[in-house]
């Protein structure tokens, strides 16, 4: 097989971090070789040095046997190599067509766009990924998944042989990555090299032929992904085995039921959905994306108004009509999008663990008083090992885990007993993950109530005492939590469309 | 600070660059830079009573350049804000000369009428989510209209109430400093600065305002009704152009129903140039005065050094686009 791209010895340094330590990394026409490693290894950075996004400060580089020094995207593309960013770089009022040419339109005389030619080629590119779209079509009205195809109709428009995704899955639902892998697999018959990056371990099994795990900006090294336990790539990853501890449902008895709801609507995004939480229990939500998870946690909390639906908290109604009223019946809401959502990025750790509580440090006339406010986010800090300098500095600088720890503070300070986690570790390490997870669990243990949605079955599976299950807005069924469930019983809810249940006449 | 972070450590200006102190000190050092450059081209410049001028020429920008700062750091904008000092003028003019009420009353007629209007644009912007460029926009040509309404298009004359002149051109620290005759509306000026920076750096208004122009959503997710402050911030900034509109009227003797427009650009300069960040959630009430300082002294000294007043109009623009380029500059180097 022919041999489309070596890496060798690579280094990279940027101020103050020596982000790429002597990396070596290859790969051959027709395979797909992922590229493992936690947030921070440095595989981002070996894949934009060889995108011509970075260059590097020593190693050799190698394209189809050739020595080659991309300095940008451009050099980069006319030497065959494509990447498609995790963040899609589309334009979504401009057409599929128009996007995929961007920069390097089809012209006629006098500098007039040819719009004909332009969606003619187009739809060849998508014959030839026999995807089934009308160039014309506006991005913006594109499902993701149909957006990151056009993405690679874009990189494969380049004449690309070597083509570099960056988790491509993230933003996908099951559907669309068996979607998504189809075409992968057409890509490789037709001796296109793919760089797959991803957090995934599932994925891999089912699409990588080799997996290079990075770790600390260094080369850790190269196995067969068919053979390799994923017990062994996550031990490269992290330099140390992961143990799966099985859970253990604890019995809570007639534990107080601290949350109950009931026929909870809002159009055609949550449709009469009622359940109930005990105190010390961790419910999960499992699901596929867009079954409604994140819809119910918002409306619960007053995030978005509901139609109907009655919330009662310890036995008592609430209404419930803002994240002010939720808060005062002490619902805490933590965002899968943590940035937008849960913290003030430009201001320190300090303010932020105070920001729902500022009257407990507020004196006459409005006056804060910032010593308290201090001292209180130090005993935070202490009790949830955030890693800080300290408690004024910038949460923006903080790892992923490390600000979902003082959104956690934030809402244990307000004197929240019922926590919903919206995805609580995207974003964050495998290191981190166990972190947050033991976090959870010690509150259970501490009588707080917990809601986590998560779009990973392990991580439902892993923390969930009993795991609620939806599909298209219903809640479509409650698991026991432990090991009597698979993933198989999930699925089986979470895929159970409205059709099939009239058939079978059970709702939940 | 109470506490030296690693990151500070390892590099010294990191904990200048936070809240824009960087571009606070940049500020500075070019203030200095041009009383000293002044200075040296004319003999002039460096009198008592120029710097006095000086002084006295800031005192209204610097009052509602404070105002614009409360604003812009919640992310927000106010064109009203020199129609807004106007209309706020006019109505102590009516309470005063029309009305007769005494002195204290037309003054606080006139606070209370900007806190309001201020409450106003606070609602379209928060209540009704009308962006705060078009809602202040029409704020400003709504209370240019009724300034023009109210007074009947005349100017209102304050002979009538004596001392009503004193508010500003008086000195109560000449009085007790014969040497230093500093003029009342300075310091006004520095009260109002003094209490603004207190509310930013002590109360919860100020660290909501802060917030919001971080990130709103965050905040109405922590439970806090965003709404409701974010109208208290607009009413603040709109009582403090109540106070610039007593400043002017009283530095005129008269309220001049036909000023105003333009104001609240000159105010949002100096925020600019004292490093506030027009996004928001970053910005000092020092930074601004040094802000609205600069750009007194460059007319000033651009006057002494007898260049054309249509040259200082252009060289105060070029400083705009100089001092947001320096910040950007600074960002980028900083991440």
């Amino acid at each position: 097989m022919k041999k489309l791209v070596d890496m060798t010895g690579i280094d990279k340094h940027f101020p103050g971090v020596h982000a790429l330590k002597s990396v070596q990394f290859d790969l051959y026409a027709g395979e797909v070789h992922a590229l493992m490693g936690e947030n921070g290894a440095g595989k981002s950075t070996l894949m934009k040095i060889l995108s011509g996004i970075y260059q590097r400060d020593g190693g050799d580089l190698e394209i189809e046997g050739k020595p080659a020094s991309p300095t940008t995207p451009r050099e980069a593309q006319d030497l065959g190599i494509g990447i498609i960013h995790q963040e899609l770089s589309l334009m979504n009022d401009l057409t599929v067509a128009q996007n995929i040419f961007i920069g390097r339109e089809p012209r006629k005389s006098f500098g007039r766009l040819d719009e004909a030619a332009l969606n003619a080629r187009t739809a060849e590119i998508f014959a030839s990924m026999n995807l089934n779209l009308d160039p014309k079509t506006l991005v913006g009205s594109l499902t993701i998944a149909k957006q990151q195809m056009v993405e690679i109709a874009k990189a494969l428009s380049y004449q690309s042989t070597v083509l570099i995704m960056d988790e491509p899955t993230a933003a996908l639902n099951d559907a669309e990555i068996a979607e998504l892998f189809v075409i992968i697999r057409r890509l490789k018959a037709e001796g296109v090299g793919i760089v797959y990056i991803s957090h995934k371990m599932d994925e891999l099994k089912q699409i990588a032929d080799r997996v290079t795990v990075m770790r600390d900006g260094e080369y850790v090294g190269t196995v067969d992904a068919a053979e390799t336990p994923i017990s062994t790539i996550i031990a490269m990853m992290v330099g140390r085995e992961v143990n799966e501890e099985p859970l253990d449902v604890p019995d809570l008895g007639d534990a107080e039921v601290s949350l109950e709801i009931f026929g909870l609507t809002r159009g055609k995004e949550i449709s009469d959905v009622s359940f109930s939480v005990q105190r010390g229990e961790i419910l999960g939500f499992a699901g596929l994306m867009g079954a409604g998870r994140t819809e119910v946690a918002r409306a619960i909390f007053g995030a978005d108004p509901k139609d109907s639906g009655d919330i009662r908290v310890h036995g008592k109604p609430v209404s419930i009509k803002s994240p002010k009223d939720a808060v005062r019946a002490g619902i805490g809401y933590l965002s899968e999008d943590r940035k937008h959502f849960g913290l003030a990025t430009g201001m320190n750790v300090r303010d932020n663990i105070a920001l729902a509580s500022m009257d407990m440090f507020t004196g006459s006339g409005g006056v804060l008083n910032d010593g308290e406010i201090s001292t209180t986010a130090k005993s935070y800090i202490k009790q949830l090992g955030i890693r800080t300098p300290s408690d004024a500095q910038e949460v923006r600088l903080l790892s992923g885990g490390n600000q979902q720890k003082v959104v956690i503070a934030k809402w244990l300070l307000r004197d929240c007993d019922i926590l919903i986690f919206d995805e609580p570790t995207r974003g964050i390490d495998v290191g981190a993950k166990s972190e947050i997870y033991k976090l959870l669990e010690e509150l259970a243990e501490q009588g707080k109530t917990i809601i986590v949605i998560s779009s990973e079955l392990p991580e439902v599976m892993r923390l969930s005492h009993r795991i609620a299950v939806m599909c298209e807005g219903r809640l479509t069924g409650i698991l026991p939590g432990g090991k009597d469930t698979t993933q198989e019983d999930i699925m089986h809810l979470a895929t159970q469309r409205k059709a099939a249940m009239q058939v079978t006449g059970t709702t939940q | 600070m109470t506490t030296a972070t690693d990151i500070d450590k390892k590099k010294p200006l990191a904990g200048l660059s936070e809240s824009g102190a960087y571009q606070k000190l940049l500020a500075f050092a070019s203030l200095i830079a041009l009383l000293i450059g002044f200075s040296i081209a004319s003999p002039n410049f460096m009198q008592t009573s120029n710097m006095i001028a000086i002084l006295q020429a800031t005192s209204v920008n610097g009052v509602l350049a404070v105002a614009a700062t409360l604003i812009i750091i919640t992310g927000g904008i106010d064109l009203s804000l020199g129609t807004l000092m106007t209309f706020c003028a006019v109505i102590a003019g009516v309470a005063l000369t029309y009305l007769g009420l005494p002195l204290l009353l037309g003054v606080a007629a006139a606070i209370a009428a900007g806190a309001f209007c201020g409450l106003c644009s606070g609602t379209f912007v928060a209540k009704m989510k009308i962006p705060p460029f078009i809602a202040t926009l029409g704020m400003m040509l709504i209370l240019k209209g009724l300034s023009l309404v109210i007074s009947g298009t005349r100017p209102i004359y304050f002979n009538d109430t004596p001392g009503f002149d004193q508010i500003s051109r008086g000195s109560l620290i000449g009085e007790v400093f014969p040497a230093l005759p500093i003029p009342n509306g300075v310091l006004i000026l520095f009260l109002v600065a003094i209490a603004a920076s207190y509310i930013l750096g002590r109360t919860v208004l100020g660290r909501y305002t802060f917030a919001l122009g971080s990130n709103e959503e965050a905040v109405r997710l922590s439970g806090v009704n965003t709404d409701m402050w974010k109208m208290r911030i607009y009413a603040l900034a709109g009582a403090i152009c109540g106070i610039a509109g007593i400043l002017i009227a009283s530095r005129l003797n008269s309220a001049q129903p036909a000023l105003g427009l333009g104001y609240e650009l000159e105010a949002i300069a100096a925020v600019v140039i004292g490093g506030t960040s027009l996004s928001g959630g970053r910005g000092t009430i020092l930074g601004t005065l040094i802000g609205a300082l600069i750009m007194a002294v460059l007319t000033n000294g651009l006057r002494v050094l007898s260049v054309a007043q249509e040259w200082q109009t252009v060289v105060t623009g070029a400083i705009i686009i100089l001092a947001v380029y320096a910040d950007m500059a600074r960002r980028k180097k900083t991440g």
